[in-house]
């Protein structure tokens, strides 16, 4: 039988939606709206807080679980919608969601280990 | 003689305008071009950040344009109706069962509904809001 791929991605999927449900709301809050409304104060997302933040196991593993889980899962949703859209290039599809989605997942990593 | 076969008539592009239910399936599958493109952001964040407290700084300065607000305002539109119809389904994604007795599904959305502000008080008191 044919090795198929869906295993994996729509682990991802599942996974990266329950991820992207539970944190995705309020991080656009305190990323795009606390700080411009001024909820937050100026110095919440200093540079200094941030990488202190982040420079250890715990915060990089969760800055990449933020980026690559609803990642994938946005990926693997916009590949199957794009069909319900009439687009019927699925292997064009694939190609262009996974990529991005791989793009965004090196990217991170390559951020976190420059940190 | 043969009966012309009766063929319906549907647009493969815009057949999710016929119904409000097909609008508001459309609505949940949409969010996902959001959710994605938030993460896109955060990942431009990581190399600003990676980059120095220069670029740190004109990343933190660009979130506060109003376009950026646009953007997050749109977003978090969609990302919350993410989780409601995530939260909504998840009786008939992993129901629970114990023996006998099968959890009530209104326990197992709840259950969601309140992990999902614990997550989110969580997060804001690490930002200092």
């Amino acid at each position: 039988m044919a090795r198929s791929h869906k295993p994996i991605v729509w682990s991802l999927f599942a996974a990266g939606g329950t991820f992207a449900a539970f944190i995705t709301p309020v991080m656009i809050f305190i990323s795009g709206l606390a700080l411009a409304l001024g909820v937050l104060p100026a110095e919440a997302l200093a540079y200094e807080r941030m990488v202190t933040l982040l420079d250890n196991p715990i915060g990089k593993g969760v800055a990449f679980l933020v980026v690559f889980l609803p990642a994938w899962h946005a990926a693997h949703r916009l590949r199957i919608t794009a069909h319900d859209f009439g687009i019927r290039a699925d292997g064009l599809v694939m190609a262009v969601c996974y990529g991005l989605a791989s793009v965004a997942t090196v990217l991170t990593v390559f951020a976190l280990f420059r940190l | 003689m043969s009966r012309r076969p009766f063929v319906r008539t549907v647009s493969t592009t815009t057949w999710w305008l016929a119904q409000p239910r097909y609008i508001r399936y459309m609505a949940r599958e949409v969010s996902c071009i959001l959710i994605g493109a938030y993460s896109g952001l955060v990942v431009v964040g990581l190399l600003r950040l990676s980059q120095g407290a220069a670029a740190w700084t004109g990343f933190t300065d660009a979130l506060q344009t109003p376009l950026s607000v646009g953007f997050h305002l749109l977003a978090l539109a969609f990302a919350l109706y993410h989780t409601t119809t995530w939260f909504n389904v998840t009786p008939k994604a992993m129901p629970l069962q114990f023996g006998e007795f099968q959890v009530p599904g209104s326990i197992i959305i709840a259950a969601h509904y309140a992990g999902w502000l614990i997550v989110s008080a969580l997060f804001l008191f690490l930002s200092g809001v």
